[in-house]
């Protein structure tokens, strides 16, 4: 019945997906197949449009994993990410937990969340440009407030120091975020069902126990997505690092593999081939990364149900079998 | 008045427990500490913006403005930072960029829900699986592919691949799937409607909700967009603000404080004036995009 209300009209859902597909094809697609062929070639140099294949075709891919920048590179990606998603999504809880325990009535929820969401609004490259202001030598403001309050003596420079630099980045990060991850998981929190909550109250739950056997559980899928997207941002990190100390930080301590691959493709000798063969590299382990936590953190439940049915429709087909077995048995 | 509501409905409940008092203090001065970190940045940076280099070396931190606002304008324009050709590429940029993806988001979202094709089914699971690619790490094929086409100034390149934006389409579609009736479109087609004036007339208003919500998202995000401008971008007068910016960080403004304190303030203000208009609405959409995607 409904697919006679559809006929005729189907050519328009081709018209209507076109432009989609074309724009994909022309914009992501062709550049992601053109830089999958660029890392397997020779291509070079600043004005350098064509190129050979090379003789041993993962050259660069071994030149990339060998290169000790890029290895570094990869380990400061890692650390500055872990290090800033442990305390956002943890700032970020314990918020949540306050502000949706109906116990406590936290007033002025709105105003707090538009005030803790506002950094991330701001433009990333005038916010790392701020920052290094903030945290300048000898009479930045970070270096007169310390001053003042005589918790240091001599002004400290913080943009010349490894893990200074390292550490400013990371709170830089979480300063950004965790208004973010602290609106999403509040709304998730809205989103359970109240009588659960009113249940668990009624057996006398502690605000704790609520907390972690109630609301946790039924985040699962909001903190996999929260998860998910804060990993792939973080392994693109670039913006902050990039303009907050120039060219990856002293001795390179603030350098992530999005600046290396940018340098490698667009300062010093333009090596395209090299940058892309680590863009692919990178490009690798997010899917991989990614499809890993969806599988470990998928919900069981539902997996659980999709295998029983999978079963029962098993037997069913079996018993079908066997009763068509039967009857054809039972006719001679 | 859903509020009394609700306490009237938990009150019996709640007064068996009993909560400490001394955690809700300290659950309002973390706010405040945490509120003090967000805005603090920005007050040093608005007042900063009107004193004089001189001023704040003496003293880095102040709450009172000054009045060297002008004079550090002056400082800032005479050199190579110019706002104005930088706010006006970024409004170029991110105005076509949020058309672009809305019109045609929407639009794709629409051949998915309204008709019945063949490979409609592939086609929503090939959007919904590169979602998750993350550009970036495709921008050196696609320079390659800009440069080749001598159009690496050119700001429609940073423009038009946002027809293509698939995060926007999944989340188009799923809104649309609840909000616009098959019937609706049935009586337009017996009117005598044609498919896209049904479309622009009928679909897209209804999506209205989701076109704001997506539409302010759309333009924060290539307002904000460092990465890909930065690439194709050489040419100073094509320059988008966030490379405007950059630009304060290096040598020529090195001494210059109050100016470069200015130059970020002309960045962020219009952003956080918009924000504060709107933020029940961004605040709204970050929440629905999560619950959504």
């Amino acid at each position: 019945m409904k697919k006679d209300k559809f006929k005729g009209y189907a050519k328009w859902g081709y018209i209507f997906c076109i432009p989609f597909f074309l724009a994909y094809a022309i914009f992501q697609l062709y550049p992601t197949v053109y830089t999958i062929i660029i890392g397997f070639t020779d291509l070079k140099g600043v004005t350098t449009t064509t190129f050979h294949f090379l003789k041993n075709p993962f050259e660069n891919y071994s030149f990339i994993l060998g290169n000790s920048m890029f290895r570094k590179a990869f380990g400061n990606t890692i650390k500055l990410w872990v290090c800033n998603f442990i305390p956002q999504i943890s700032l970020a809880l314990l918020l949540t937990a306050w502000f949706t325990d109906r116990r406590f009535k936290i007033r002025g929820q709105g105003f707090f969340k538009v005030i803790f969401y506002l950094p991330n609004i701001i433009t990333a490259a005038t916010v790392a440009i701020l920052f290094s202001a903030l945290f300048g030598f000898p009479m930045g403001p970070v270096n007169d407030i310390l001053q003042n309050l005589g918790l240091i003596k001599e002004p400290y420079n913080f943009l010349i120091k490894k893990h200074a630099s390292q550490y400013i980045v990371m709170f830089i990060q979480t300063w950004q975020w965790y208004g973010y991850t602290t609106v999403i998981l509040i709304s998730g929190v809205l989103g359970i069902s109240t009588e659960i909550f009113e249940a668990a109250e009624v057996d006398g739950a502690s605000g704790w126990q609520t907390f972690w056997l109630i609301t946790i559980p039924n985040l699962k899928t909001i903190l996999l997505f929260t998860l998910v997207t804060s990993l792939i941002g973080g392994l693109n990190m670039f913006d902050i690092p990039q303009l907050f100390v120039f060219g990856g930080g002293p001795d390179n301590a603030t350098m992530t593999t999005n600046i290396f691959i940018y340098n490698q493709a667009f300062k010093g000798s333009y090596q395209y081939n090299k940058a892309s063969a680590a863009s692919m590299i990178m490009f690798v382990i997010i899917v991989v990364v990614s499809a890993i936590l969806f599988y470990l953190l998928r919900d069981k439940d539902e997996a659980a149900l999709e295998r029983i049915k999978k079963e029962a429709s098993k037997a069913k087909k079996q018993r079908d079998k066997e009763a068509a077995k039967a009857s054809a048995s039972a006719g001679e | 008045m859903a509020d009394t509501e609700k306490k009237i409905k938990v009150a019996p409940v709640a007064k068996k427990v009993n909560h400490n008092p001394a955690l809700k203090v300290v659950i309002y001065i973390v706010c405040i500490i945490l509120t003090l970190l967000s805005i603090m940045p920005f007050v040093i940076m608005l007042v900063n913006a009107t004193r004089s280099t001189n001023e704040i070396q003496a003293h880095a931190v102040s709450l009172i403005p000054s009045k060297y606002f002008f004079n550090n304008l002056k400082i800032l324009t005479s050199k190579s930072f110019d706002p104005k050709v930088g706010f006006m590429n970024s409004m170029i940029v991110s105005v076509g960029c949020t058309v672009l993806s809305i019109y045609f988001s929407t639009l794709t979202a629409y051949g998915l829900v309204i008709y019945d094709w063949k490979l409609k089914n592939a086609a929503f699971r090939f959007i919904m699986a590169v979602m998750m690619i993350p550009a970036q790490l495709t921008t050196i094929g696609f320079y390659q592919m800009v440069y080749k086409i001598h159009m690496t100034n050119h700001l429609s390149m940073l423009i038009i691949p946002a027809i293509a934006n698939s995060s926007m389409v999944f989340f188009m579609r799923q809104y649309m799937v609840g909000a616009l009736p098959y019937e609706l479109v049935q009586a337009a087609r017996i009117d005598g409607g044609k498919e896209f004036y049904i479309y622009n007339k009928i679909a897209l208003p209804i999506m209205k909700p989701a076109i704001a919500t997506q539409a302010i998202f759309s333009f924060v995000t290539s307002w904000n967009n460092l990465f890909t401008p930065m690439i194709l971008l050489t040419d100073q007068k094509k320059y988008t603000l966030p490379i405007m910016v950059s630009l304060l960080r290096g040598d020529i403004y090195r001494t210059e404080f109050g100016s470069i304190y200015l130059g970020l303030s002309m960045t962020a203000l219009p952003l956080i004036i918009v924000y504060l208009i709107l933020s029940k609405y961004i605040i709204a959409g970050v929440a629905l995009g999560s619950v959504k995607g």
